[in-house]
């Protein structure tokens, strides 16, 4: 239906004032950076609008006149700001070509109803500008740390030669630390030694209690389901504050009375602290992949002579491993992240990667902090991409379409 | 999150039906509820025939006990083996959370280490009238040195002190001195000790000394909680504390009126990208998900370090300011630990929270209703405000309880961008904990909001529902 709304050429008059307008707000962020704001955007607006008016009245080729902007603008802004300026002068020249031709043959109007009035038009696209600065919004931070972390110098900020894209502004040497010094090293062990046991202790704990509370008669769902998931809605800071008291009773007793070793207690009140933190998560991703598990199955299996381990095995395990294995993400990616906790609970000898990173970003300022945060920003997307997967793939074995 | 990371609103709509249903057979196939209801029904005959006397004796099973009773013992069997499966998680979450929890609430009050440190005084002083203008007499001076010689072989009275200084500065180097000195006095010979003790320090001939030992001395206090609302407990009752020493209550509001401002802004930018999430084809919807996703993936430190970066004085906002010439290079603006800096960093970190509920609940909102309601007459605005809006209403109660929660207990973010001004009460909380050691205060200042998070969940749940939380 959309795709049917008839098109047709704008006249110039709508064109060109809009445009010019749009060159303006351009010609005032390069002409403040020169020196007069007012300067640049009267020659903004003159110069776009005199753009458009030649490809639109005099030269009537649109790829031609694709190129002629792109390397138009490039070359402007390599005399405005060398290196960068060619970039960003390349992408506003095709920018504004796209504008002009999009404005000028009404392609604005092509995918949307054809009985909209120009105001609604106009709002649906300024909503869409909301939305787009919305998303740069979320995205912004995290995309502006990958460059940042390949810094020469120990700066937090851009210098000048990463500007300028000359490869003397680059390096790994923030990388090259993280994997020589050796504190980082030692974190980064111990969030790999903490994480995967507190998961594996959430997860065993957790499928069975998730199979238990999917059961039909269970006495008291709602207060059970209440006490597992308040983990997760106690602010860390107060389950913080509670474990810190308990575990130091706790790990006094058993370095005192039992004689075990200081630092393997201190492993194991993190482990046993994160292991709860990871339950909720758990907990929430198997019930929910058991309300789609059909239990005629089970009873098909007992009904042949299985036990009920097998059954579990063989039957049930399968078809809700997707949900487990999401449930074990969340549980990892809670305790990989954790820091609160672990800095109440633990000693020096438990500092995670988390830990480190705090202690980093409190004190002593490093630009290693920022290849870590590159590190993690790429497990977080492998994990993303984990759990899309398994969702797709668990919906498919339940015979619902993947979305 | 740290586990900031914690609920996750499904964004899918039909794995959203999920969960609420749990509890409920989906299955078509005769399970054993079918049994329970037939056995109900069973039953309702039974007494039926027993009372019209037709028929005689009830059902039997198989095996030639009654049904009713056959089907009562497998309804018990299946309870017992769910709670067995259930056993395991809920002894273990009960042991290292909810025990915990739970000697959080009881240190809040628990004032014992008092009158074990100084019993025979603490019985001594309940004999003084803490309201006379006398000094406690000779009793109690021999009384407290014998305390005190024991508390020092113990090596317990400077603990004695640190806790007591916290209700009157001075008293921890007063007890430390007095520590050191007093080990030359022998209790048994050595009276009277009155005046040796004031020789020793003036500060023990000060009535208000034994004053604030004889308020303190109680075995459960509520000192800690008033101390928490910036009041404190003395021998008249509670009484305000001096101007300078209030800020707990300031830090309370602050930290319920930023997180209202952390949750408004959520939902002035959560709802039109959950708007156009819902509403765009469910290819392109899926790629702006990733958007939303990443970020949500993304470790907290992760994000609080590259909002460090972004807000910082010589950080990347500032200086595409400086270079596009907005704002002039010695008059940078100071976006960080401040309140905006927090505010900032803490909206961008929750607002994944806000979009996912949202989006869930707008995703089942059927577009037929507004073209409905225009088609009728209705404006753009009408039908938005007054047909679309209201549905989404769920959403976004679901949304910002859910953020609300999560920011009133935050301490990572704040604690690095938020200098000084921009410190929630769970930095106080941390600071008790790790630099003054006023554990008391700390946990009364958790219970208190642990209390208004638990009110918050309640609230959920009767909006939301836990059930209804959901993940990936």
């Amino acid at each position: 239906m959309a795709a049917l709304t008839p098109i047709s050429r704008k006249p110039l008059s709508l064109v060109l004032p809009t445009i010019a307008a749009a060159g303006a707000f351009l010609g005032l962020f390069v002409g403040t950076a020169n020196g007069s704001g007012f300067l640049g955007v009267v020659i903004g607006a003159a110069l776009i609008a005199f753009m458009g008016f030649v490809y639109i009245a005099l030269l009537k080729n649109e790829t031609l006149s694709k190129w002629i902007s792109i390397l138009g603008f490039a070359t402007l802004g390599f005399v405005f700001a060398g290196v960068p300026g060619v970039v960003l002068g390349a992408l506003s020249g095709w920018f504004y070509h796209w504008f002009t031709y999009w404005l000028y043959e009404g392609r604005y109007r092509a995918k949307l109803l054809p009985y909209l009035t120009s105001r609604q038009v106009l709002w649906f696209y300024s909503f869409r500008v909301i939305c787009g600065a919305i998303f740069v919004f979320l995205i912004t931070p995290i995309l502006v740390v990958m460059p940042l972390s390949f810094n020469a110098e120990n700066f937090f900020t851009f210098t000048p030669e990463m500007l300028r894209f000359d490869p003397a502004g680059y390096s790994l040497k923030h990388y090259v630390d993280f994997f020589t010094n050796s504190e980082w090293q030692r974190s980064f062990k111990n969030s790999l030694i903490i994480a995967p046991i507190a998961t594996i202790i959430s997860v065993s704990l957790g499928t069975l209690a998730a199979i238990g509370l999917s059961q039909s008669h269970v006495p008291g769902r709602r207060a059970i389901m209440a006490v597992m998931i308040s983990p997760m809605i106690v602010p860390l800071i107060i389950s913080a504050t509670g474990m810190f008291f308990f575990y130091s009773d706790i790990g006094n007793w058993l370095e005192g009375t039992l004689g075990l070793p200081k630092n393997f207690v201190g492993y194991v009140k993190v482990i046993l602290a994160h292991s709860v933190l990871g339950i909720p998560f758990v907990i929430i991703t198997v019930t929910a992949t058991l309300v789609g598990f059909d239990r005629s199955l089970t009873r098909a299996a007992a009904n042949m002579g299985a036990d009920p381990v097998t059954t579990f095995f063989k039957v049930q395990m399968p078809l809700i491993l997707p949900g487990v294995i999401s449930g074990a993400l969340f549980a990892f990616i809670t305790s990989f992240d954790e820091v609160v906790v672990v800095l109440f609970v633990g000693s020096a000898g438990q500092k995670t990667l988390p830990w480190q990173m705090f202690t980093g970003l409190r004190e002593q300022i490093s630009p290693t902090i920022l290849a870590v945060a590159t590190i993690l920003v790429a497990i977080s997307i492998l994990l993303l991409t984990t759990v899309e997967l398994l969702r797709r793939r668990s919906e498919r074995m339940r015979g619902m379409s993947p979305s | 999150m740290g586990r900031q990371r914690p609920i996750r609103n499904s964004y899918d709509g039909d794995i959203m039906s999920e969960l609420k249903g749990t509890g409920q057979q989906t299955a078509d196939a005769p399970t054993p509820e079918d049994a329970f209801h037939e056995a109900a029904a069973l039953d309702a005959r039974e007494t039926d025939s027993q009372s019209s006397g037709r028929n005689g004796g009830p059902v039997l099973a198989a095996d030639g006990t009654p049904l009713k009773r056959s089907l009562s013992r497998a309804l018990r069997r299946q309870k017992l083996r769910a709670l067995a499966l259930i056993a395991p998680l809920l002894i273990f979450v009960l042991f290292s959370f909810i025990i915990p929890i739970g000697s959080m609430l009881f240190r809040s009050v628990e004032n014992g280490f008092v009158e074990q440190t100084l019993p025979l005084t603490v019985a001594e002083l309940k004999n003084w009238d803490a309201e006379s203008d006398t000094l406690p007499d000779e009793a109690l001076y021999q009384a407290f040195v014998t305390d005190m010689v024991a508390a020092v072989e113990a090596k317990e009275h400077t603990k004695l002190g640190s806790r007591l200084n916290y209700e009157q500065t001075g008293l921890s180097s007063l007890f430390r001195q007095t520590g050191r000195k007093i080990k030359k006095i022998d209790p048994e010979t050595d009276g009277p000790f009155k005046d040796k003790l004031i020789d020793i320090d003036d500060k023990w001939g000060e009535l208000e000394t034994w004053r604030t030992i004889k308020t303190h001395s109680v075995r459960y206090t509520n000192g800690y909680f008033l101390n928490a609302i910036d009041m404190q407990r003395t021998a008249e009752g509670a009484v305000a504390q001096p101007e300078n020493k209030r800020i707990l209550i300031t830090l309370f509001m602050r930290t319920l009126f930023m997180s209202l401002v952390i949750t408004t802004s959520c939902i002035l930018l959560g709802y039109p990208v959950a708007w156009i999430l819902a509403n765009l084809p469910a290819r392109s919807a899926n790629m702006l998900m990733i958007l939303v996703l990443l970020p949500f993936w993304t470790s907290l430190l992760v994000r609080t370090s590259a909002w460090k970066v972004m807000l910082q004085q010589q950080g990347v906002i500032n200086e595409v300011l400086v270079w596009l010439g907005i704002v002039p290079d010695d008059a940078r603006l100071v976006l960080i630990n401040n309140q905006l800096g927090t505010i900032i960093a803490m909206t961008h970190i929750l607002l994944p929270f806000m979009i996912l509920p949202m989006y869930s609940v707008m995703q089942t909102i059927q577009p037929t209703y507004l073209r409905a309601a225009k088609s009728m007459g209705a404006t753009n605005w009408t039908a938005f405000w007054r047909v679309y809006f209201p549905q989404s209403v769920p959403g976004i109660g679901a949304g910002s309880i859910l953020v609300f929660i999560l920011s009133i207990g935050y301490y990572i973010t704040p604690e690095i961008v938020g200098g000084t001004k921009g410190v929630f009460i769970s930095n106080r909380i941390a600071y008790h904990i790790s630099s003054s050691l006023n554990w008391g205060l700390a946990a009364a200042l958790g219970t208190i909001l642990l209390a208004v998070v638990l009110i918050l969940y309640w609230a959920y749940d009767k909006i939301v529902g836990i059930d209804n939380v959901k993940l990936g």
